[in-house]
């Protein structure tokens, strides 16, 4: 199976924190590949050094064989054009209407005349349901809405990686099913390469191919779903079926409590 | 001990200065990502239209007003001193002079950065907080030449017009104290200014303050939305930051441009 | 906001900046040459201008009636020629005398003209004869010192 992106060896600290100690990824071709792992454990930062917006100290990110970490400028945003990602937020651009965010890369790197763009935007956002609201502006939406338009604006130029983050955090039901069934299909019909990070277990375990579990900095687990749910690995059940007390402690490391709080 | 502590506080300050060092460091670097537009950048005609009307524009009424009080206060107060040498006549120029050396590019400069600069700093802080910037990042887009080099440019552009504007109104506004209310011959107030005022010596080099201040001002508004911490907190202090560091350049800029200017050293 | 309106409100804003550096230029630092048609010209000769300068004002009994347009040395003779625009409006006789006057102790210097009791009027280009220099205050203190010391 062919790998669209790999993370070798990779070591990434922040403010003297150690986030990543030298993980292993291999994101396949034409798959969803989910990350997923508990709050905090640098899931976004993961992305962040996909995407070449952080540097790793150490390890190789490779993307369709290019090496993120050692690419120029130039070379970095000519990748990106082939990258996407979708915000936690959305983070639609406030100062334009839906139709000119999801217009805004085919505006910035093509030089497609304006009826070709207007085709094309609204295709995208029929593909998501939203072809009705394209006059709204982003403060107009509600959160599932904002994040479908992001989604959008994501395709606009054909990606082939998609990386997804949180997608489903803060969602109503109807629209996490929403979510959940574009990610699928989307990945089908375009043939792109998906990367969910969540700590949604569930609803990432159920449309990805292929799931990577992270832990402080380590990956805990990886296979198929099925693999992933059967695993032995005491961290990763606790994580999994979401028990309060096991490897991980339910308490943040502190004195006893007898000798904080009942001096005798 | 005694020792201890002094090593401490030159510790401090030596972290200071090197902390002082690497923010300016980092402005400079800044700078020049700013400047090197021009390859890739399509259509950048529209967005500078757009800044120039946000920063430009909007500030119009602030500028005017102010203008046209200080040219009144300028020539009521230049009446009351010039009276006693029996000079009165000459307060069109006093009021003329007052305004085009230091008044209009001054004053014009400290209102822009509490009005627009802190307007950009705000804007882009925004941005950034919620990922527009990364966003932008993401999909190819260097934010550097579509968000920032146009509020720079537009920054650069629009100050100096602004000072035009507050010096006519300032002037006029002298003319109607000194003429209407204070008596004073019209043809004197226009024809002592007109005596004293040189075009280049004090028109333009009034201008060249202001196209500095304006380099100045937007660069570290810019600068501090762009460095600003992703929190509401942080985007509230960046934004007095601007306006507190924007308002001291200003005032020591103008101290050093008018010594270069005037050649007194 | 639409497109238009954007560019007309940015292009008139810059018109409008443009238009502030003009009137500097011409009203305020008098870059241009505003000569009234409605004028006409006269010279006198002055021995001393003591800080006369060109559009100084020229007034008759107090009232503004022209303007200093050029000053220029005689070098045949080493006095200053001093060439005025006066309102058409205004005829002046041929034996008015003009003298270089001091609007307050320190004030600016105007050239005051007084008018005669001749009929034949003054034409455009003449030359008034009767001149009087202006009075510097270090020569007069001078000579209040030496008819003292006397």
């Amino acid at each position: 199976m062919e790998n669209f992106a790999e993370l070798n060896e990779l070591s990434f600290s922040r403010d003297g924190r150690l986030i990543f100690d030298g993980i292993n990824l291999k994101i396949p071709k034409g798959k969803v590949t989910a990350i997923l792992g508990p709050s905090g454990t640098g899931k976004t930062t993961l992305l962040r050094l996909i995407s070449g917006q952080l540097k790793p100290d150490s390890g190789d990110i490779l993307v369709d064989g290019l090496s993120v970490p050692r690419l120029s400028r130039g070379d970095l945003f000519a990748l990106r054009k082939r990258l996407s990602l979708l915000f936690q937020s959305g983070a639609l651009f406030t100062d334009m209407n839906v139709f000119e965010n999801v217009a805004f890369s085919l505006r910035e790197h093509t030089r497609l005349p304006e009826h070709m763009i207007r085709d094309l935007v609204l295709l995208r956002l029929q593909s998501v349901g939203l072809r009705g609201a394209c006059e709204h502006m982003p403060s107009q939406l509600s959160g599932g809405m904002a994040r479908r338009v992001a989604l959008a604006r994501s395709m606009a130029l054909d990606p082939e990686l998609i990386m997804y983050d949180e997608p489903f955090t803060g969602q109503d039901p109807i629209s996490m099913a929403v979510l959940v069934k574009l990610i699928r299909s989307l990945n089908d019909q375009l043939s792109l390469t998906s990367i969910l990070v969540s700590h949604d277990v569930e609803e990432a375990l159920s449309i990805s191919d292929q799931v990577y579990v992270l832990s402080h900095g380590r990956v805990i687990g990886e296979g198929t779903p099925e693999q992933v749910r059967q695993s032995q690995n005491a961290e990763l059940k606790q994580f999994l079926f979401g028990h309060v007390d096991g490897p991980v402690s339910f308490h943040y490391p502190s004195k006893p409590l007898e000798q904080e709080v009942l001096p005798l | 001990m005694m020792v201890k502590a002094l090593m401490n506080r030159i510790g401090y300050l030596g972290l200071w200065f090197l902390n002082i060092c690497a923010a300016v460091g980092r402005a400079a670097w800044f700078f020049t990502q700013i400047l090197s537009w021009g390859a890739g950048f399509k259509a950048p005609f529209k967005r500078l239209l757009i800044q120039i009307y946000q920063l430009g524009v909007l500030s119009l009424p602030i500028i005017l007003v102010a203008g046209l009080f200080v040219g009144m206060v300028l020539a009521l107060q230049g009446y009351h001193i010039l009276v006693s040498y029996g000079s009165q006549e000459a307060v069109g120029q006093m009021v003329a002079l007052s305004l085009l050396r230091e008044f209009s590019p001054v004053m014009t400069a400290l209102l822009f950065a509490g009005r627009a600069g802190s307007a950009l700093t705000a804007e882009i802080g925004l941005m950034k907080t919620t990922e527009q910037l990364s966003a932008m990042e993401i999909m190819g887009v260097d934010p550097f030449k579509r968000v920032m080099a146009p509020r720079l440019w537009g920054g650069i552009i629009t100050l100096p017009l602004l000072t035009l504007m507050f010096s006519v109104l300032g002037i006029y506004g002298g003319a109607f104290v000194a003429v209407e209310m204070l008596g004073i011959y019209d043809g004197s107030y226009w024809g002592n200014m007109q005596n004293s005022v040189e075009f280049y010596e004090d028109i333009v080099k009034g201008v060249v303050k202001s196209v500095v201040f304006a380099v100045t001002v937007s660069w570290i508004a810019i600068f501090h939305g762009w460095n600003a911490i992703p929190t509401s907190q942080g985007i509230s202090r960046a934004t007095t930051a601007t306006v507190v560091q924007a308002s001291l350049a200003i005032l020591a800029l103008d101290f050093v441009l008018t010594a270069v200017m005037l050649g007194g050293f | 906001m639409t497109s238009k309106n954007l560019e007309i409100s940015v292009g008139a804003f810059v018109l409008v900046g443009v238009l502030a550096l003009v009137v500097l230029a011409l009203n305020v630092s008098g870059l241009s040459y505003r000569t009234n048609d409605q004028s006409y010209f006269l010279f006198a000769r002055f021995e001393n201008l003591a800080g006369l300068s060109e559009r100084a004002k020229v007034s008759l009994s107090g009232v503004t009636i022209g303007r200093v347009v050029e000053i220029k040395l005689d070098t045949e003779d080493y006095v200053a020629v001093v060439k005025m625009a006066i309102d058409k409006s205004v005829p002046l006789t041929t034996d008015t005398s003009a003298s270089i006057l001091t609007a307050g102790l320190l004030g600016e210097k105007y050239i005051g003209l007084s008018v005669g009791a001749d009929d034949e009027l003054l034409i455009n280009a003449d030359e008034i004869d009767d001149t009087q220099s202006s009075i510097v205050l270090e020569e007069l203190i001078g000579q209040f010192l030496f008819s003292r010391s006397e």
